[in-house]
């Protein structure tokens, strides 16, 4: 391993309880991370260090689980074990709620916003997933357009394709299911099967051809789109695992990500360390292989849960803690 | 079912009288930590139920790992998820952040011993259990620590 990431900034970020998730925004300006303590903190560099700007502490009930910002970077959308996920409007430095959207039966795990900014997924304990469709007149209008009960159990990740309208999402009864639209209704095209424990985050790598999973199995899973048997159009979608990383993580695997500007995979790891994996250039498409390209073994005290790479400065990630920290990092490959 | 004798007296050594060397952590400890838990729905501690036992305790401290394995009175406990929640629960709010706790059901002793593990090594389903206020005092009931000796 040529390859190294070195600590920028560390600091708490929820005091006395854990930081579940943290998200930049699509111009990489800021931070948002939610955690134990039902609120959301929103964080701006100031020079070397990073200043909380915002505190949003009465939105939620319960536990913030994750946040999500729109592609345009006016909304942030955040999920709670409250059951409900809230819609806030940036306005400079505060955030208003906008709207709550309702629903789910229990802990919603996760919202992801599509690309295109007008559709907005959840997930939830439930095992349910719902696709929300924006109003384009009105902001504080959503409306639910589908509920998908694919699952057998907790739904704990949904994550929206790079440039194509489809969906994924990951479970506590151990699968990926890929959701497209049809006829006005959401439906699971293709449910992946592989991994011996819950499966609880996804990434789709920067032209969205493949998707990486990540498990309590301790693995790490590469799927790729592949053509049906048979080959006739109108078919569901075949997805095949092509690649499974193990014997890297001693724990659950909290989180991965796929940077868009290097193509470097990061894991967030309950044995408390963060792992970039490089890929083999010389590989066959359909055989890809990973190499472990950096190890950071305590990159906290406690379980890492999110991992995210900066939108636009290569080599820059961001992870968060059980014991309430963001830590900043900065990879950088040798070769 | 019986009460268990006291266990054996722990022998006091040198080491045990010298302050300036942290201890590490042992099974006797986080057995201590655990024999009084009470059953939720008798008038004993896990210890005294043969739920928990200190052979059943693993406690590796340089590698900051503890795993307890209980066994359920019957195969069919309907409490066996509430008991584990209770020993999951004392140790999280007993032992350093450090360690990681593993608490699962002795293999073999209990019909949904799979779904049962799998629930308790969730952090996430554990975490938003403990904010149900309901099912958050039913626990804290079985961690109220008694002033009878057992």
């Amino acid at each position: 391993m040529n390859d190294t990431v070195a600590l920028l900034q560390k600091f708490n970020a929820h005091p006395d309880s854990r930081c579940w998730y943290v998200a930049w925004n699509p111009k990489g300006t800021l931070l948002a991370s939610c955690g134990g303590d039902r609120a959301i903190r929103i964080w701006g560099r100031e020079g070397d260090s990073w200043e909380c700007k915002t505190l949003l502490q009465d939105g939620h009930q319960r536990t913030v689980r994750k946040v999500a910002w729109s592609p345009c970077g006016n909304y942030l959308a955040s999920a709670s074990f409250d059951a409900t996920t809230c819609i806030w409007k940036k306005k400079n430095d505060d955030f208003e709620c906008l709207t709550v959207l309702e629903g789910h039966e229990n802990e919603v795990k996760c919202v992801a916003w599509a690309p295109s900014g007008n559709l907005l997924a959840t997930c939830s304990r439930d095992k349910s997933v719902w696709i929300w469709e924006v109003d384009e007149e009105n902001e504080n209008e959503y409306e639910c357009v589908s509920v998908v009960n694919s699952h057998t159990q907790d739904v704990k990740h949904v994550v929206w394709h790079p440039t194509q309208e489809l969906l994924a999402s990951c479970s506590y009864d151990n699968n990926v299911c890929v959701y497209k639209e049809e006829d006005d209704d959401w439906e699971c095209r293709a449910t992946l099967e592989g991994h011996t424990s819950t499966v609880w985050g996804l990434t789709f790598d920067p032209s969205g051809q493949r998707l990486a999973s990540c498990s309590d199995d301790c693995t790490v899973k590469i799927w790729k789109e592949c053509q049906p048997e048979g080959g006739q159009e109108g078919t569901d979608v075949a997805w095949k695992c092509v690649c499974t990383l193990s014997g890297f993580h001693g724990r659950t695997v909290y989180d991965i990500a796929w940077c868009p500007l290097t193509g470097a995979l990061a894991t967030a790891c309950g044995d408390d360390g963060v792992r970039v994996f490089k890929e083999d250039e010389t590989a066959d498409p359909d055989q890809p292989a990973f190499s472990l390209s950096a190890h950071v073994p305590k990159a906290h005290t406690q379980d890492v849960n999110c991992i995210a790479w900066h939108p636009k400065e290569a080599g820059l990630l961001v992870s968060c803690s059980d014991n309430g920290e963001i830590a900043v990092w900065n990879y950088q490959s040798g070769v | 079912s019986s009460l268990k004798q006291q266990n054996c007296e722990r022998l006091q050594t040198a080491k045990d009288e010298d302050e300036d060397v942290a201890d590490p952590i042992d099974d006797r400890e986080i057995f201590d930590l655990i024999r009084s838990i009470n059953d939720p729905e008798h008038p004993l501690s896990l210890e005294e139920l043969n739920v928990v036992e200190q052979v059943r305790v693993r406690v590796d401290d340089q590698e900051n790992t503890v795993g307890v394995e209980f066994t359920p009175t019957i195969p069919h406990c309907s409490m066996a998820t509430l008991i584990g929640l209770s020993i999951k629960v004392k140790l999280l709010r007993s032992l350093p952040e450090r360690f990681k706790i593993d608490v699962h059901i002795t293999p073999g002793m209990h019909t949904s011993e799979d779904a049962v593990n799998k629930q308790l090594a969730d952090k996430e389903r554990v975490a938003a259990a403990l904010e149900n206020s309901q099912l958050l005092e039913v626990v804290n009931q079985c961690l109220i620590s008694n002033a009878r000796t057992s």
